[in-house]
Order: C-alpha cells, then sequence, then structure tokens
C-alpha cells in the first residue's frame, strides 16, 4: 500500500462516522428550518424570530455567557498559573477542581437549586442566624437578578474546569527558559504573566475560549433547574419548539440562529488571539 | 565598527562602575545532593572567566546563583563591591544569555533585543537606538522585524548575544551559549563572542563544557569538578601545570599519559622501569604525567609497542602500550613506524607532572 494514501485510509472511518451521524443529520435540520412542505423558505425564522420571548431569551443567552465566560477565563487563568507553581499535591489539587467536570449540568442544577429553594442551605442558614424570620421563596419572578446570578454561579462553579484543564495543558508547554529569561532582564512577576504567559498561551486560549463560547450558547439544563420558565435562554425555546408545540421547523431554525451565533463567536475569538504572521508559538 | 565608541557600561539601575565579582563560599544542595560545595573565587573587572567542568559538576548551578534564578544556601556573591545574592536578578547589574537561547518566539527580534530595555521603561528613542546599535555589533540590523521561527541557529543565537549587550550590564552571563551550534559555526562565533566581549568591556562569566571554547575565550578557567572549583587560574596554566589529575585527565585532547611511578630516593623515580628526575618526598609512589605532545621518538626512553597508528594530517596519533597500560604520543608525520613495533620515546624533561596517588594533587 502506497504510503501517501494511508494518512487517508487510516483517517476514512472516522469521517464516515462523522459525516453519517453529524453532517447527515445537519444537513436534515437545516432542510427542515428552511422549508414548511412548499420548498425553501424563510418562515420558520420569521416565526420563531417574530414570537415575543425571542428576543429576551437572545439577550438572556448573550448577557449569561458575557457574565460567565469573562469570570471563568479569569479564574481558570489564575488556577492553571497557581497549579503549575506547585510541587507536590498538584495533581491531587487538580483532580479535586476538576470534579464539578463529572457532574451532568442538570445534577449542578439541581444541586445549586437545593441552596437556593425556599427549603435550601441558604434560607436555613439565614433563618438560623437570624437573619430572616421565615424561609422566603427567592427564586421567583421578583428575583429575576438572582436567579440570574444562581444560574451564573452555577455555570462558573460547574464548566470552569474545562478551561483550567485546557490552560494547564498549555501553560506546562511553555518553557521554563523564556520565563527566567523574562526575569533577568527586569520582568515582575505580573509582566512575565502579561508579556509571556498570556501571548503563548493563546493557541490554548483560543481553544478554550471558544469551547467554552459554543458551550455557553447552549445552556439549557442549569437553566432549566434554576429558572424553568422564568429565564427562558435560546436553548430552551429550542426543546419548547421541538417537544411542546412540536414544531420541528422552529426548532431547526433556532438551532441554526444558534450555531450562526457560536460560529461568529469562534471566528471573532480566533481572529482576535491569532499568532502574527511568521511567529510560531 | 571602529568609528564607533564601544558599548557604555553601568547603564542598569544601581550598576557599579567597576564590576568585580567576589563569590564567598558558596554552597548549594539539591535535596541529598551536594552540588556546589565552599566556592570561593573572585573575577576581575572586564574579565572572561569561564567555567569549565563536565556535565553535573555545578557549573550551571554557580552561574544561576550569580544570576540569581537559584538561591545558594550558604555563601554571599558580591558584584562591585556591592553584596547583591539577596537581590532579584533585575537589581544585579547583569544580564544572560541561554543555552537554548530563550529567543521570545512572539515577539520580534528588535522586540527581543529591547525587551530588558522596554522593562525598564526606557523612551522609544533610546530603545530603538540601543536596539539598532547591537544588532549592527551582532551583524544581524537586516533581521529586526523577523520573528525567532524565521531564524537559523546562529541568528537566534546572535540574537540572544544582542538582547544581553543592549542592557549595557556590568557582567553577562553565558551558560553553554555555543552548545547548540554546529562546530564551524561554533568555530566562527567563538572568535567573534570574544571579539564583541572584549570591545564592550564587560566581565563575563562563561560556562562551557567544551574545552576547546574554553582555552581560546578564556582570560581565566576555573576548572570544577563535582561541586568545588579545582583551579582558577589562565588557559596556558592550567594546561601546563594542572593543580590535581582531574584537570589534567579532563584538559587536552588526546588526553595526559599517567604512568605509576616508584620512589628510588633522592628524588629518583622509576617510570615503566626507567629511571627519571622528579620531586624530592617522602612520598613512595606518585603519578608520572606527560602530555602526548611532548613525546618524541629518542634513543633513551620509554620503551612502548605501538598498537594504532592515526594519521591526523599534520601529525599521527599512535596508542601504545606500555607495561599493560595505554599511551599516546603525537608524533611527526614522517615518522615511519608500524603497528606491532617496539619503539624507543623520551618525554621532554620540563614537561613532565608528577601527581599523587592518594590526594590526586600535583606534586612538585
Amino acid at each position: 500500500m502506497s504510503a501517501r494514501y494511508l494518512p487517508y485510509i487510516l483517517i476514512f472511518p472516522v469521517t464516515l462516522f462523522l459525516c453519517l451521524f453529524f453532517l447527515y443529520p445537519f444537513v436534515l435540520v437545516a432542510q427542515q428550518a428552511f422549508t414548511t412542505g412548499a420548498g425553501f423558505t424563510l418562515e420558520n425564522f420569521h416565526d420563531v424570530t417574530g414570537h415575543w420571548k425571542f428576543p429576551i431569551s437572545l439577550k438572556n443567552t448573550l448577557y449569561l455567557a458575557a457574565a460567565v465566560v469573562p469570570v471563568q477565563l479569569a479564574l481558570a487563568l489564575l488556577m492553571a498559573t497557581m497549579v503549575n507553581g506547585m510541587g507536590k499535591g498538584r495533581d491531587l489539587v487538580l483532580y479535586i477542581w476538576t470534579i464539578p467536570l463529572g457532574i451532568s449540568d442538570l445534577a449542578a442544577g439541581i444541586i445549586w437549586l437545593a441552596i437556593f429553594e425556599q427549603s435550601g442551605f441558604l434560607n436555613s442558614m439565614m433563618s438560623g442566624l437570624g437573619v430572616i424570620d421565615r424561609p422566603a421563596n427567592l427564586m421567583n419572578y421578583q428575583n429575576p437578578g438572582l436567579i440570574f446570578l444562581a444560574i451564573a454561579l452555577a455555570e462558573i462553579w460547574r464548566a470552569t474546569a474545562i478551561m483550567l484543564v485546557i490552560l494547564v495543558a498549555g501553560i506546562g508547554l511553555i518553557p521554563k527558559e523564556y520565563y527566567e529569561a523574562a526575569e533577568v532582564f527586569g520582568a515582575s512577576p505580573w509582566k512575565r504573566f502579561l508579556r509571556i504567559t498570556l501571548p503563548l498561551l493563546r493557541p490554548s486560549l483560543s481553544t478554550a475560549l471558544v469551547l467554552r463560547v459554543i458551550l455557553a450558547f447552549e445552556i439549557f439544563a442549569v437553566v432549566q433547574a434554576l429558572g424553568g420558565t422564568l429565564f427562558p435562554v435560546l436553548m430552551g425555546e429550542t426543546y419548547k419548539y421541538q417537544f411542546e408545540l412540536l414544531n420541528g421547523g422552529g426548532a431547526a431554525a433556532i438551532a441554526l440562529i444558534i450555531l450562526g451565533i457560536s460560529i461568529a463567536f469562534t471566528l471573532l475569538i480566533m481572529r482576535l488571539l491569532r499568532v502574527p504572521k511568521g511567529a510560531t508559538i | 565598527m571602529g568609528h564607533r565608541q564601544p558599548l557604555g557600561r553601568g547603564a542598569i539601575k544601581g550598576a557599579n562602575v567597576i564590576a568585580e565579582i567576589q563569590i564567598k563560599n558558596i554552597a548549594k544542595h539539591f535535596g541529598d545532593y551536594q552540588a556546589l560545595n565552599n566556592i570561593n573565587l573572585t573575577i576581575d573587572d572586564q574579565e572572561f572567566m569561564v567555567l569549565l567542568g563536565a556535565s553535573g559538576c555545578g557549573k550551571s548551578t554557580l552561574l544561576r546563583i550569580i544570576a540569581g534564578l537559584e538561591t545558594a544556601d550558604e555563601g554571599e556573591v558580591w558584584i562591585g563591591g556591592r553584596r547583591i545574592d539577596h537581590l532579584s536578578p533585575k537589581d544585579r547589574g547583569i544580564a544572560m544569555v541561554f543555552q537554548n537561547y530563550a529567543v521570545f518566539p512572539h515577539l520580534t527580534v528588535f522586540e527581543n533585543i529591547g525587551f530588558g530595555l522596554r522593562m525598564q521603561k526606557l523612551a522609544n528613542e533610546v530603545v530603538t537606538r540601543r536596539v539598532e546599535r547591537t544588532a549592527e555589533l551582532m551583524h544581524i540590523e537586516q533581521l529586526l522585524k523577523r520573528y525567532s521561527g524565521e531564524l537559523s541557529g546562529g541568528q537566534r543565537q546572535r540574537v540572544a548575544v544582542a538582547r544581553a549587550l543592549a542592557m549595557e550590564p556590568d557582567v553577562i552571563l553565558m551558560d553553554e551559549p555555543l552548545s547548540n551550534l554546529d562546530a564551524l559555526l561554533r568555530m566562527e562565533m567563538r572568535a567573534e563572542l570574544k571579539g564583541v566581549l572584549a570591545q564592550s568591556k564587560t566581565t563575563t562569566i562563561y560556562v562551557t563544557h567544551d574545552q576547546v571554547e574554553a582555552m581560546s575565550m578564556a582570560d581565566r578557567i576555573s576548572v570544577m569538578h563535582e561541586g568545588r572549583i579545582v583551579q582558577a587560574t589562565t588557559p596556558v596554566e592550567v594546561y601546563r601545570n594542572p593543580a590535581e589529575r582531574f584537570v589534567a585527565s579532563f584538559i587536552g585532547n588526546p588526553p595526559m599519559n599517567f604512568i605509576p611511578a616508584a620512589a628510588q630516593g633522592n628524588g629518583k623515580w622509576k617510570v615503566a622501569g626507567q629511571m627519571f628526575d622528579g620531586p624530592n618526598t617522602d612520598i613512595k609512589s606518585l603519578e608520572f604525567a606527560i602530555r602526548p605532545e611532548d613525546i618524541a621518538p629518542a634513543k633513551i626512553g620509554l620503551t612502548v609497542t605501538v598498537k594504532v597508528i592515526e594519521p591526523l594530517g599534520p601529525h599521527l596519533l599512535v596508542t601504545c602500550d606500555i607495561a599493560g597500560a595505554l599511551f599516546r604520543a603525537v608524533l611527526d608525520s614522517d615518522l615511519k613506524i608500524n603497528p606491532g613495533e617496539t619503539i624507543t620515546l623520551a618525554p621532554q624533561p620540563d614537561r613532565i607532572r608528577w601527581f599523587n596517588r592518594q590526594s590526586t594533587k600535583a606534586v612538585v
């Protein structure tokens, strides 16, 4: 067998798998989004974007991503730097910090609901301390800010570790000599972080951010658990169209809108974090 | 570059004009391993000092302690009459060239050379002027806009040196800077570095395991072995009068010959059946040592059996057997000898050295 064709032969099975189970369904979804039985149409898109809940869902989704991802990025960078500076116990700390990764997002939502609900830990603690007279239902329509905060906290708690893992691996790849050179030439720890770690971490940062931003636009279960119908998001609307309104075309249209937003942000992140031409990182 | 002033010195904040380095009683452990043991060394202002030794001898650790990248367990480091071992690297008036260059891959050559200057928050014009001047000095002025990934190993090396020179430091520390270059380039850079550093009048500490590099560049060589400095003196002195057997065996290629010698009284020593004049001491047995190139065929001398002859162009490297031990001689290439022959070789009397077999120190 010619060595020239071997790589292509070896990647053929996975290509076939992806075409069969991702590309084909995607084409079907796209087809569904752009048809109503009478050929090509944008009617599904008009329908879903015209609904009064759509702007709210879009706004909620974007606000949530805007609130959660930067905090996660900062935390993940801080944690990765700390882990990287550790000698003994480094792996143990890393394992503990990544525990939330092993919990499903619905379970994570329920855990945080157990804290915030009327008979939850927060209420029990506050009444135990005498801060409030009796447990109150905090998670209602009168406290939209608190619902937002609870969802954001749950997401930060649940999904920071995925960025952490990527950044820890990325920081580990930066040769120590660069830090030593920077130190000898007068860079303080903060300057070394800004001038060495961040630029050399660009490929990992880009991967971590793209992954996190896409996942942030797909937020669903945590919101269902903590906000329910009080806090509509795009993915929740997709679910509603598909399973409650039994409108497959509408669900497909929203799914494509989410995809479009994800692609746009992916391109933006890759553009912002691109490595200058000629530089090798 | 004759029309230019030599690079100025003392530009680093807190720097000194006379950059004499004093290393006092430095010791360093890594766990149970004693990396450095009671190191004392004075390096004169503007001197080119080479720390020479095999890997693991502690030379890089000593350099890193001077740089401030490593902390000594004991001892002090002084530069220009100022104790600096408690200061951070940037306040020591040093610059460093790393073995793998550590040229930042995300910055252009210009920004690499100017990195330290930018950290000092110097004005843009000053940075540009100094970067351009050092780049010119290192012949890389046409590369300033490139990234490290677009450079050859030799060019990267030049950037690393330029980055250090641009700081106009009191002391430049070099950690095996040429070890990653191929042989020809290394020879070229050796001469160039020596010239540039002499011109900059900067005190230099240069770590290497390459004795040729050490011999050719150094004002003085500190030979290190197992965490201590065995001998610190001029290259010729290190070569001619090694203080210990280790120095004698480490420096010189092919290495020095050693033959056991038995005392015959009154400064007479019996070496492989032959009598030699040697030190008049009470010690009963010494080692007789002679460099391969200090041996010539003669009527009277050591009788050896030729085993292998390697023509090296100008010379023959002849490996012989003497009383069951190896004995090497560098002989004239016109000499007609064959393997298996028995010949007589006479050591040049003033080049014979003697070592104590217990302490391994030289005996005069």
